[in-house]
């Protein structure tokens, strides 16, 4: 009954103040940059990861099981179960955090980039193997481009889900946003801290799943004008 | 000693088992977390799914639930809720695990109403069936494999998710993990293993357990049909996502 007092019969402990935005703007900007630089980190190592793998899947049909299977039992890992195999080994620094956002970002990368490729016509691959391409020119030049609506599906998928995780790593002290909001709780329940860490970390995975959505445009521009003609 | 030797050591030990708070107290507490988070999200998620997929309409709100829990954490949930009206306790932790908990299900729910055979449901209506019949009596039925699979998913997600609790002190395996660090990584880094040993094993074998479930509830003929139809609702709901 004494912390549902302090909880909500304490006068002044609004939901959002522009005070405490104010006045503690150096923390949250340096708890904002944390997190979106450990998400863009890890979609990155992700990418440059998966993209691979599901070529690899891609090329030889019978590892294809294998590599889904092993991602998909990663993606069962509890988060916080992760995070502990990883912090005995590389302590509790971003690293561990980055680590263990690559590994859940992995397989929403290759499921899609592996369903990207995979939706290529045959057609459009038997006309470039009698054109004369060979197994690379024809994955780079042909197949990769055609697949670029689903890596990109995967990246935003991924992206939007590692800003969600990210406040998963207060868990070893680098949780960027999640410091605020976890922070806040500690903190005699400070709404306004809870609140702002929350708003930001919404914010975030929304900016960049629409920044993601404008480049998948750009990149894509046949796409659009088949959805034009259609 | 290397962390692996510390973590069996710290499970060699019956004590950390049958101890208040030990891991059986803390595997009953998960369990019961996870089971009334899943309940009370089967209870919101299921007749709205199944509504909704009835009468045809809300495959956009559909999208837009899983959309946007999806891009909140959990542990802003976690905080935010015991510092309204609900109030500390288990109640907040069991409401934002099953916040989670609703997406699947109520998009698997849908699905399985949407996919039912446009034939056998004018065979329904034609043998005098009412609304509320055809619901019952046809369309129910037949979504039962995608139900099962919604709770698959669901379920195993709430227990995954639980964990984070302990960083609300709201109990759970995750507590261990929570008390580990409490120790510092370089006495605790055993304890910190194998709480996450744990919770990772409870995960998987609820996903195991699952699976065997959903099996068994989905009629043999169902099943080739089913796997085909599901693979095309999750490229229907990714184009959805990505507005392409």
């Amino acid at each position: 009954m004494s912390f549902r007092m302090i909880a909500q019969e304490r006068p002044g402990n609004p939901w959002f103040s522009w005070d405490y935005v104010q006045g503690n703007s150096d923390t949250i900007l340096a708890a904002l940059r944390e997190h979106a630089a450990l998400t863009a980190q890890a979609v990155l190592i992700a990418t440059v990861v998966a993209i691979p793998l599901a070529v690899l899947a891609y090329w030889v049909r019978p590892l294809t099981g294998p590599i889904l299977a092993l991602s998909g039992a990663l993606y069962t890992i509890p988060s916080l179960a992760l995070f502990a195999f990883i912090a005995p080994y590389l302590g509790t620094g971003t690293s561990t955090v980055l680590v263990g956002l690559v590994v859940y970002a992995l397989l929403l990368i290759i499921r899609n980039t592996l369903a990207g490729l995979n939706q290529v016509p045959p057609e459009v691959r038997d006309a470039a193997r009698g054109m004369g391409y060979g197994r690379l020119a024809q994955l780079l030049r042909i197949e990769l481009p055609l697949a670029l609506p689903g890596i990109l599906t995967g990246v935003r998928l991924a992206t939007v889900s590692t800003v969600a995780l990210t406040t998963v790593g207060v868990l070893v002290g680098h949780g960027g946003l999640g410091q605020l909001i976890l922070g806040g709780f500690r903190n005699n329940f400070f709404r306004a801290e809870i609140m702002t860490g929350t708003l930001l970390c919404v914010l975030l995975a929304l900016v960049l799943d629409l920044l993601l959505a404008g480049a998948e445009r750009l990149l894509t521009p046949w796409s659009r004008r088949r959805a034009e003609a259609g | 000693m290397n962390p692996i030797d510390q973590a069996v050591r710290w499970l060699n030990d019956p004590l950390n088992w049958t101890n208040p708070g030990g891991i059986l107290d803390r595997l009953v507490e998960h369990l019961g977390i996870s089971a009334a988070a899943v309940a009370l999200g089967c209870l919101v998620a299921w007749p709205l799914g199944l509504w909704l997929g009835h009468i045809g309409r809300g495959g956009g709100l559909v999208v837009l639930v899983s959309n946007v829990t999806l891009a909140i954490p959990t542990i802003a949930l976690l905080t935010i809720l015991p510092l309204t009206p609900i109030g500390f306790g288990k109640p907040p932790v069991i409401l934002a695990l099953a916040v989670f908990a609703v997406p699947p299900l109520l998009a698997n729910a849908y699905t399985g109403i949407r996919q039912v055979d446009p034939e056998v449901r004018e065979a329904a209506r034609g043998m005098g069936l009412s609304g509320g019949q055809l619901l019952r009596r046809v369309e129910l039925p037949l979504a039962v494999p995608y139900l099962a699979a919604g709770f698959r998913t669901a379920a195993v997600q709430v227990v995954a998710t639980a964990a984070l609790a302990s960083f609300v002190n709201g109990g759970g395996l995750g507590q261990i993990v929570a008390a580990g660090f409490g120790l510092g990584i370089s006495v605790g880094g055993g304890q910190i293993l194998a709480g996450g040993l744990l919770v990772a094993l409870l995960a998987l074998l609820v996903e195991l357990v699952l699976a065997l479930v959903e099996r068994l509830v989905t009629p043999r003929p169902l099943r080739r049909a089913v796997r085909r139809t599901r693979r095309r609702a999750d490229q229907r709901a990714t184009a959805a996502i990505t507005g392409s």
